[in-house]
């Protein structure tokens, strides 16, 4: 064929048809790579964030339209000593276990990143909490928690002796709070100990070299190279676990729902409660609304970490 | 506060460690063992302990597990299937196992197909703007499903979807894109540019390129979004406990909790093999996958 019609060169190739011209204009090909992933996204997560904000300023229920309030919604908020209670314990929660998330996360990414065998299997098993439906392992701890048959309170009370009694860990306020906690802490190592792990794993050995020919000690060497080299990667860890810590709810909603007399609602569980078996769609709506202040703020933490990061790409060693 | 205290001590050791290999004098065996085996084998034994519980109590006949005072409640005297048995033909269990998976495939296929197309539009098209979308998408894996559910519940009913699989099949996507997206986006960084230059020299089009060197190249990154959608969408609940009511489209984890938990009696060796069933595949999956995982779940921290 282009044998033929050799004189004049033309490409070989026969002219493309319309849909394929369509595809190689570039604004349709970007409109057309985005649109499904955008429009998913606007449906379904933008358009429903703001249609929360606005069902928070309504006495919508279940099965009625409801119309304009203002903040009705929220001067009640203000006024119940369950809403207070929650985010109390919500703030508490996040905190508590934040801290030991990453106290015992960074300890474990230390023992992990010493040489050693069987490394990656290790690594694998550790991940294993993180893996597994959040339910089901919050079910296994209902039942270590259980009043009667708690494995750690037979080991307190039977093996080693140090108590006479159970633990009653779901029972009252404080214990049932703390219990919580540590399921939360449990569930949350793994994350947090392989992103550091990863983290430190990028600290170049040539500086630990050059700061022990320095003579510096150990507690130097982790204060002054792996800490700040960690910062990075730590900011951002804990921005996601405090975001995901903040508004947590099956835990909570497996283990207790809320109970013993509503001391261990988080603004999620509390939020469900009213709204959806209550049928509150308004008031459940402007608790998870109240939720927001609280999102915002740990992604300004997020962001400063990351503008932290440049300034530190820029004097580190990369 | 105690952990913060002892922190120092394992450092120094996996410093020492990691900037000089060779045995020191003071690095001793015994040494090493304190700071570093003993330690390592406490987390270990507590990280599994859940699971090793959950499998014991789930093949236990209810007359050991209530009764700690003649069998060591560490082992099994006597073995039994009775509570699977029970699981598997007394209830809905397959069903809400069949329901999962269903829901779990199609919405990470959905996901996938289109946070590909949009990591490849941000990271390789390249417009005006491309770098606002990505962070927008990221701003989207931020907002959690727990301030999301009122508002979609109400749309799912307004949508006629509502007590069906398909509401979770479209909405476990808003949280599956972000995440996907954006780790694709730093696979596609990884592979270099000038392959799509040559095919496009060679005369290929825009979705040839993607088909045929950019997809090709990208299968690990894929198998790794893959992987994660199925596991994040395996363990989604608080969108499946808003959205079903009817038992048996329910999911596996909504359905342990509100179908399995009935009156004062908690039945723990059905709660706890229905648990272990839902877990395993996920584990399983995992198991398989787990190197992606683990440097997928690494790298896109990292990003």
């Amino acid at each position: 064929m282009s044998v033929t019609t050799a004189p004049a060169w033309r490409p070989a190739r026969q002219e493309p048809g319309w849909l394929v011209r369509l595809f190689e204009y570039k604004p349709f090909l970007v409109f057309a790579c985005l649109l499904p992933a955008v429009g998913l996204l606007m449906v379904f997560l933008t358009y429903p964030l703001g249609l929360g904000i606005f069902l928070a300023f309504t006495d919508t229920t279940i099965g009625r339209r409801g119309i304009w309030v203002g903040l009705e919604n929220f001067q009640y908020l203000l006024e119940d000593p369950l809403w207070w209670n929650a985010v109390f314990y919500s703030v508490f929660y996040t905190a508590v276990a934040t801290v030991g998330k990453f106290a015992l996360g960074l300890w474990l990414a230390l023992l992990l990143n010493n040489h050693m065998p069987f490394k990656s299997l290790l690594r694998a098993i550790i991940l294993l909490p993180w893996i597994v439906p959040t339910v089901l392992s919050a079910i296994a701890f209902w039942w270590i928690y259980d009043p009667q048959f708690s494995i750690i309170s037979f080991l307190l009370v039977d093996v080693l002796g140090w108590r006479t009694t159970n633990i009653d860990f779901l029972g009252s306020a404080w214990p049932a709070r703390f219990s919580l906690i540590a399921a939360n802490i449990w569930r949350g190592i793994p994350f947090v100990a392989i992103s550091l792990l990863a983290g430190l794993q990028t600290i170049s050995p040539s500086l630990y070299e050059a700061a022990l020919l320095d003579g510096s000690s150990a507690w130097q060497r982790f204060r002054y190279i792996t800490f700040p080299m960690l910062l990075p990667i730590l900011a951002i860890v804990m921005t996601f676990s405090i975001i995901f810590t903040f508004t947590d709810f099956q835990l909570v909603y497996a283990i207790t729902r809320g109970g013993p007399v509503n001391s261990t609602h988080l603004l999620a569980t509390l939020a469900f409660q009213r709204g959806i078996p209550g049928g509150q769609l308004g008031e459940g709506a402007a608790i998870a609304v109240s939720m927001i202040p609280f999102l915002v703020f740990a992604t300004l933490f997020s962001y400063f970490g990351l503008a932290r990061r440049k300034w530190q790409q820029g004097e580190g060693n990369d | 506060m105690t952990d913060a205290a002892t922190l120092p001590q394992p450092v120094a050791a996996s410093n020492a460690a990691t900037a000089q290999p060779e045995t020191m004098a003071w690095d001793s065996k015994a040494r090493r063992m304190v700071t570093l085996y003993l330690p390592l084998a406490c987390f270990v034994i507590i990280l599994l302990f859940p699971f090793y519980w959950m499998t014991i109590t789930a093949f236990k006949p209810n007359a050991e597990l209530f009764d700690y005072k003649t069998h060591n409640p560490f082992w099994i005297s006597s073995p039994t299937l009775d509570h699977i048995y029970h699981l598997l033909f007394n209830t809905a269990y397959p069903r809400w196992l069949i329901t999962t998976m269903t829901v779990a495939i199609c919405s990470t296929f959905i996901s996938l197909i289109a946070s590909t197309l949009a990591a490849y539009a941000i990271q390789r098209l390249r417009f005006k703007g491309s770098q606002y979308v990505g962070l927008a998408i990221y701003l989207a894996y931020l907002v959690p499903p727990s301030i999301q559910f009122i508002p979609l519940a109400t749309m799912v009913y307004q949508l006629g979807l509502f007590d069906s699989p398909m509401a979770l099949i479209l909405t476990y996507p808003t949280f599956l894109i972000p995440f996907c997206t954006w780790l694709l986006i730093g696979y596609f960084k990884s592979i270099p540019y000038e392959l799509e230059e040559c095919a496009l020299i060679d005369g290929a089009t825009r979705l040839q390129i993607l088909r045929q060197i950019t997809l090709p190249l990208a299968v690990p990154g894929l198998i790794s979004a893959g992987i994660f959608s199925f596991t994040l969408s395996w363990n989604e609940f608080i969108y499946a406990l808003a959205f079903i009511q009817s038992s048996e489209s329910k999911t596996v984890p909504v359905a342990i909790l509100t179908e399995l938990v009935s009156g004062d009696v908690y039945q723990w060796g059905a709660l706890m093999a229905g648990s272990l069933l839902g877990s395993l595949p996920v584990a399983i999956f995992y198991s398989f996958f787990v190197d992606y995982y683990v440097s997928s779940l690494t790298g896109a921290v990292k990003e």
